[in-house]
């Protein structure tokens, strides 16, 4: 699979960022995150005591620069995670760009207008080596379209009117012959527009688990708000004085900063991930609710298996030579250009290396014998078919099917495959196994998702036979036979009813009301208007496994914000241990003895912590971009392990930290 | 040594005794249709199926009765009956004070229970209110656990009859428990009697009044029901309160026994037996992390005696003897972990590491904590752990197999504010003014310790005291006052508020990637998150205060 470029950071989006986390100082733009407005709050009281303050001047304008570059490196990576989603969606606006369409009027005739001129249900003629200027489907004409630009694919694909290969998405250029296109997008409203906006942020709304995080957070910060408010009179008690730089310092401390600064970037983070992997993503809210996912429903073919039915092994009758079989059913092949004949061919010719026979009389398949085969230049008809078309051919010839072959039919179709038996004039030769291939690595990637609590459902239109033989081998939890639209809409409902969120994929107009029912429906590109109209994400690439990638998406989504939060707030009890001795230690020395990091001086103590506290935020922000990872162990081993790594990580860092900077500040004169 | 054993001994018995009690809860608050039903159907009128509002209504209704009767007794005593002792009523700031303090359950006294209360006072003020109040709380997590498993009656979900929780935990539980502790402490040689206060001449030919009165019926509701308001002023450090060492056991397993029973309580109405024991675990942990380190600071010789020709021994300042080396410090531990409040040893002379753990106790309020609304308030901290490790894992969280979201976590966290507002709000106010700093009889860390240990006792619903604190003063009686209703009541309100909304939830089907809650892993992670948010909010308030005076006394 193609993936695109992740280099962490481009020159070029570092520039755009460093610019723009000073155009989001903005109290507007920041009154949006509690925590970094508060942190802002702080720098612009500590600005204003450099001047009003008469006393040290220096270590107010320190501490105030240190506050203003905290609130910088929050901007900065939201700034950044936006400025790579640019960068994706870069070619998407390339597209985007203004077109020319010729309208067909009602009388037929052709006019030309702008692209943004077109309103839905507008019809258009687009010929060989235009784009298209909007979303649409095609009535009229088949076409090869150029996908690339949305896609990053380079191979052409067809599209044509009727069927479910009809919609065409705006920007795409067509490759050959000429199509009528019905617009069903608002201008701006097209796919690619709202890809747009979605992936750099414009119109970016907090998912329902980010909002809740945020008023954990908001919390948090009132909470640390009144204790450091508080701590003034308590002071007092003991004729302590605190000035205003040394309280904002500890209020920046304690606030979760870290989790508060990379809240918005790890947001994004994730639907750049899901661009990524060629998933547009309707709403940050689809991303989130795909690691929520319980039941994922999976199309048999192409999915599970590789496409189709394949030959898997001969069968001779007892009595025959299995060379004779290989033989007779090569030639009996020879003109079947089905991709099951294609594959007994393959198969036979692998095994036997017997000259073929010379080229008769190809008998096509037709529906009134059901057999195929070939009549050869002696007159020796050759034919392979299934059991009952067989059987009557053999009793016409005055043969007979041998109760062993029909035994040995019957045990191929109980496996779960489909038998041919092959009849050489009279006599019946034996049976070729056709049966589902499964596709490679396949029970291996169930098995990951069953680690991951995912229940997996495989929908076929096999009989129920066939489709518990196939589940069984894939390791699916349960299966859907002879499935209708109809039936997949009702066992979705079941799920749901049960509690389970159910994500499923789908392409044809007929699956439109299954993924709209869908907790989370995933269209394919290649798929209809109507499908991609009620799904919550657009898979590019059209690829059936794709929604294994989108859960783990999703689940490294919501982890990344755990892992952080903890990680923010373990952080908070080094930092008390550096600053609370340094704040009182001139009204209350004994307190000394708890400064167990042994910090140079008061001063240093608070500005090391105030640093550090800083310095994390563009140390974490690789993390929040690529995501923690996510690995398929089940909840308590994931658990177990990130809290080792962000909780006892969380609360053992800062000490080594701030004692390193507190080396290097108390070499500064005047700490 | 032995002390220390048979004292952690008693915690080991206690918890084994509190699994029946939770059969006995359970029969009170999640049976219906037996004999007891039928006579409050004829006493109440048929059960109600209450929702949020209509419980929360009715637990107003009730407390604010129980509140304006008590203060009308409280300051009007010197005219009602059952009087013998002639004691006058209450100013009306002190009665306001010590009817809230008893209709919250936090049985604060800024008064002496014998020479304060005439005996109508002493049963209708206190022992009516002991039962009712700690009844209430009961209630109140039988309405959670009913909330959290989404119960419905006529497809319409609902948290209970709350007057009928209130007299069937009463009729089937605290009386009963009462009883046998009352018996057991008059075997020990407690009082009860309603003639008034023994008259005896001295050897010195003086005449002494000795109080006395039903003293083993209260202090059998007061421990039972984490009440802890004693009949007398020294409370259980006073020998008609606590006569011996016996009666110290009884008693100290009675502070202990209900709170640890509602947690299984919990999780048999919840229908989860395996988070219940995880919850008991992680409160059990925290219970041994407070208490062992405490029985041991106060077994170390007092630094201040150190160096002098004295003979090395615990610390023995405020210490009743007759109870041995342990219980002192341990009763310690368990009152202010549970809310209770009585004392068997002096706070006020712990060392002042002692004084910091009491204090952590009522600061947390959820190692086993207040009936009821202990194990209510550990809600909160597993709703906010589920918060964190849920995500952690890769899901939107889930408690109990419901969406913990905004809505919930607004309320969570609006109730996770509450104490750090009430105790440190309070104490800046008092400290830096001459509201408090006037009041404390010690300068420095000590006289601050003493400002922060009576808010973190009313906000707590403790009712414990550094005593030495002047705390009869209009400003603390009203403050407290207010600080015990707030205290009291937003965190019932808002935990209901959270159950009410999980339960409408669709409930979620738990599969292999759910975060499990009945685990070691997530109870080591509740035990962190307690610690660490309990120590992020009040450790400066701390530092000043008790760990202050340690390093002081070095």
């Amino acid at each position: 699979m193609q993936r695109a470029p992740s280099r962490l950071f481009e020159p070029s989006q570092l520039r755009a960022a460093l610019r723009d986390s000073f155009v989001m100082l903005s109290p507007r733009r920041m009154a949006r995150n509690p925590v970094m407005f508060t942190c802002e709050i702080g720098a612009v009281l500590t600005t204003i005591a450099i001047v009003l303050s008469p006393g040290d001047r220096l270590y107010a304008s320190v501490v105030s620069v240190v506050l203003w570059l905290t609130v910088l490196f929050a901007n900065f990576a939201e700034a950044l995670a936006e400025a790579r989603g640019r960068a994706q969606t870069k070619s998407l606006r390339t597209a985007r760009a203004k077109t020319r369409a010729r309208r067909v009027r009602d009388d037929d005739a052709i006019e030309e207008v702008d692209g943004d001129a077109l309103r839905p249900g507008d019809l258009v003629r687009v010929a060989a080596g235009e784009t298209i200027p909007a979303d649409g489907e095609i009535v009229r004409g088949v076409a090869s379209i150029d996908e690339s630009a949305i896609t990053g694919e380079s191979a052409p694909v067809v599209r044509e009117a009727g069927g479910d290969r009809s919609s065409v998405t705006g920007g795409t250029r067509v490759l050959s012959d000429e199509i009528d296109v019905r617009v069903t997008a608002e201008p701006g409203g097209s796919f690619l527009d709202r890809m747009i906006a979605l992936v750099e942020g414009a119109k970016r709304q907090k998912t329902p688990n980010e909002l809740a995080l945020t008023i954990l957070l908001s919390g948090l910060t009132l909470a640390f708000l009144l204790v450091t408010v508080c701590l003034e009179p308590m002071a007092r008690y003991f004729d302590a004085h605190l000035d205003v730089p040394t309280l904002v310092a500890l209020l920046v401390c304690l606030i979760p900063t870290t989790i508060g600064a990379l809240l918005a970037a790890i947001g994004i983070a994730g639907m750049d991930r899901a661009l990524a992997a060629k998933l547009v993503a309707k709403s940050g809210r689809a991303v989130e609710l795909a690691g929520d996912v319980d039941t994922v429903l999976l199309d048999k073919t192409g999915t599970i298996t590789k496409g189709n039915r394949q030959a898997t092994a001969f069968h001779p009758a007892p009595g025959v030579a299995r060379e004779l079989l290989l033989e007779t059913v090569l030639a009996a092949s020879e003109g079947d250009d089905t991709p099951e004949g294609r594959s007994i061919a393959i198969l036979a010719g692998k095994e036997s290396d017997a000259p073929a026979m010379s080229a008769g009389t190809v008998v096509p398949f037709s529906a009134r014998t059901r057999l195929s085969g070939v009549d050869l230049p002696d007159g020796t008809r050759l034919r392979k078919g299934a059991i009952d078309a067989a059987e009557r051919f053999l009793r016409e010839a005055g043969g007979e099917l041998p109760e062993a072959v029909r035994k040995s039919a019957h045990s191929v179709a109980e496996r779960g495959g489909t038998p041919l038996v092959v009849v050489r004039d009279t006599r019946a030769l034996g049976v070729v196994e056709l049966s589902d291939v499964l596709k490679d690595g396949i029970a291996e990637r169930f098995a990951r998702l069953r680690r991951m609590g995912l229940r997996i459902v495989m929908v076929t239109g096999d009989n129920p036979i066939t489709a518990a033989f196939i589940a069984k081998a894939a390791g699916v939890d349960d299966f859907i036979a002879e499935a209708t639209p109809e039936e997949k809409l009702a066992y979705i409902e079941r799920e749901q009813r049960d509690g389970r969120l159910v994500a499923m994929m789908g392409d044809g107009t007929n699956d439109a009301p299954a993924l709209a029912q869908a907790d989370l429906g995933v269209a394919m590109n290649s798929g209809t208007q109507a499908a991609k109209e009620a799904a919550n994400m657009v898979d590019l690439e059209s690829d059936p496994t794709k929604l294994i990638e989108v859960v783990e998406i999703g689940k490294q989504l919501l982890m990344t914000r755990g892992a952080l939060t903890t990680f923010s707030i373990a952080n908070d009890v080094a930092k008390y241990f550096a600053i609370v001795p340094a704040l009182f230690v001139a009204a209350l020395p004994e307190l000394a003895a708890l400064d167990v990091m042994d910090l140079g001086s008061p001063r240093s103590a608070i500005l090391s912590a105030l640093i550090f506290n800083a310095l994390v935020i563009p140390a974490l922000v690789p993390l929040a971009l690529r995501g923690v990872q996510y690995r398929p162990v089940g909840a308590n081993a994931l658990l177990r392990r990130n809290l080792l790594v962000y909780g006892l990580g969380g609360v053992v860092a800062p000490f080594v930290g701030i004692k390193l900077i507190d080396l290097v500040v108390s070499l500064l004169p005047g700490f | 040594m032995t002390d220390t054993l048979l004292v952690f001994a008693l915690l080991a018995l206690t918890a084994a005794l509190s699994i029946p009690v939770a059969v006995l809860l359970g029969r009170a608050l999640d049976t219906t249709g037996d004999r007891l039903d039928a006579v409050l159907d004829r006493a109440l009128g048929p059960r109600r199926f209450q929702d949020l509002r209509g419980y929360l209504v009715a637990l107003f209704l009730f407390n604010a009765t129980l509140f304006a009767v008590a203060w009308l007794v409280f300051a009007f005593q010197g005219s009602l009956p059952l009087n013998p002792d002639a004691i006058g009523g209450m100013p009306p700031d002190l009665a306001f004070h010590t009817a809230s303090s008893f209709t919250t359950n936090t049985n604060l006294q800024h008064y002496s229970g014998e020479v304060a209360l005439s005996y109508l006072s002493q049963i209708l003020g206190v022992g009516w209110l002991q039962f009712t109040s700690a009844a209430s709380g009961i209630a109140c997590l039988a309405a959670l656990a009913r909330g959290l498993r989404g119960e419905r009656h006529d497809g319409r979900l609902t948290l209970g009859d709350f007057n009928r929780d209130v007299a069937r935990v009463v009729v089937f539980v605290l009386l009963p428990l009462s009883l046998v502790v009352a018996l057991l402490l008059i075997v020990g040689g407690t009082p009860m009697t309603l003639e008034g206060a023994a008259v005896a001449e001295t050897l010195e030919g003086s005449v002494q009044r000795i109080a006395r009165g039903p003293v083993a019926a209260i202090v059998a509701i007061k421990q039972l029901g984490t009440n802890g308001g004693g009949y007398f002023g020294p409370n259980s450090t006073h020998p008609f309160e606590n006569p011996s060492l016996f009666t110290a056991f009884v008693e100290a397993s009675a502070i202990l026994l209900i709170p640890m029973a509602c947690v299984w309580l919990f999780g048999r109405m919840t229908r989860r037996p395996g988070d219940a024991r995880v919850i008991f675990a992680a409160m059990t942990a925290l219970f041994l992390l407070f208490s062992i380190p405490a029985t041991q600071i106060e077994l170390a010789p007092n630094p201040a005696v150190a160096g002098l020709d004295v003979a090395a021994g615990p610390n023995l300042e405020g210490k009743e003897l007759r109870f041995g080396d342990a219980v002192g410090s341990f009763w310690a531990v368990a009152t202010t972990s549970t809310s209770n409040g009585s004392v068997a040893a002096m706070h006020d002379s712990l060392q002042p590491l002692t004084g910091l753990i009491a204090l952590g106790g009522m600061f947390l309020s959820c190692i086993y904590g207040g009936v009821g609304v202990g194990m209510i308030n550990m809600f909160l901290y597993v709703i906010l752990a589920v918060f964190l490790a849920g995500t952690m894992v890769g899901r939107t969280p889930e408690y109990l197999g419901r969406k913990v979201e905004a809505r919930e976590m607004t309320l969570a966290t609006l109730a996770l504010l509450l104490p750090p507002l009430l105790i440190l709000g309070g104490t800046a106010v008092f400290a830096a003014t001459d509201l408090g700093a006037s009041t404390t009889s010690n300068p420095g860390p000590h006289g601050f310790s003493q400002i922060l240990y009576e808010m973190s006792s009313a906000a707590a619903n403790n009712g414990s005291g550094f005593e030495g604190l002047g705390d009869d003063t209009v400003a603390w009686n009203l403050v407290t006052g207010l600080w015990m209703m707030l205290g009291r009541y937003l965190p019932i309100v808002l935990p209901l508020a959270i159950a009410w909304n999980l339960g409408g939830k669709r409930l979620v089907p738990e599969t292999s990637g759910t975060l499990r809650t009945n685990t070691f892993v997530f109870g080591a992670f509740l035990v962190g998150s307690v610690l660490l948010l309990g120590a992020l909010l009040f450790l400066p308030a701390a530092v000043l205060g008790p760990v202050a005076e340690h390093l002081r006394l070095g």
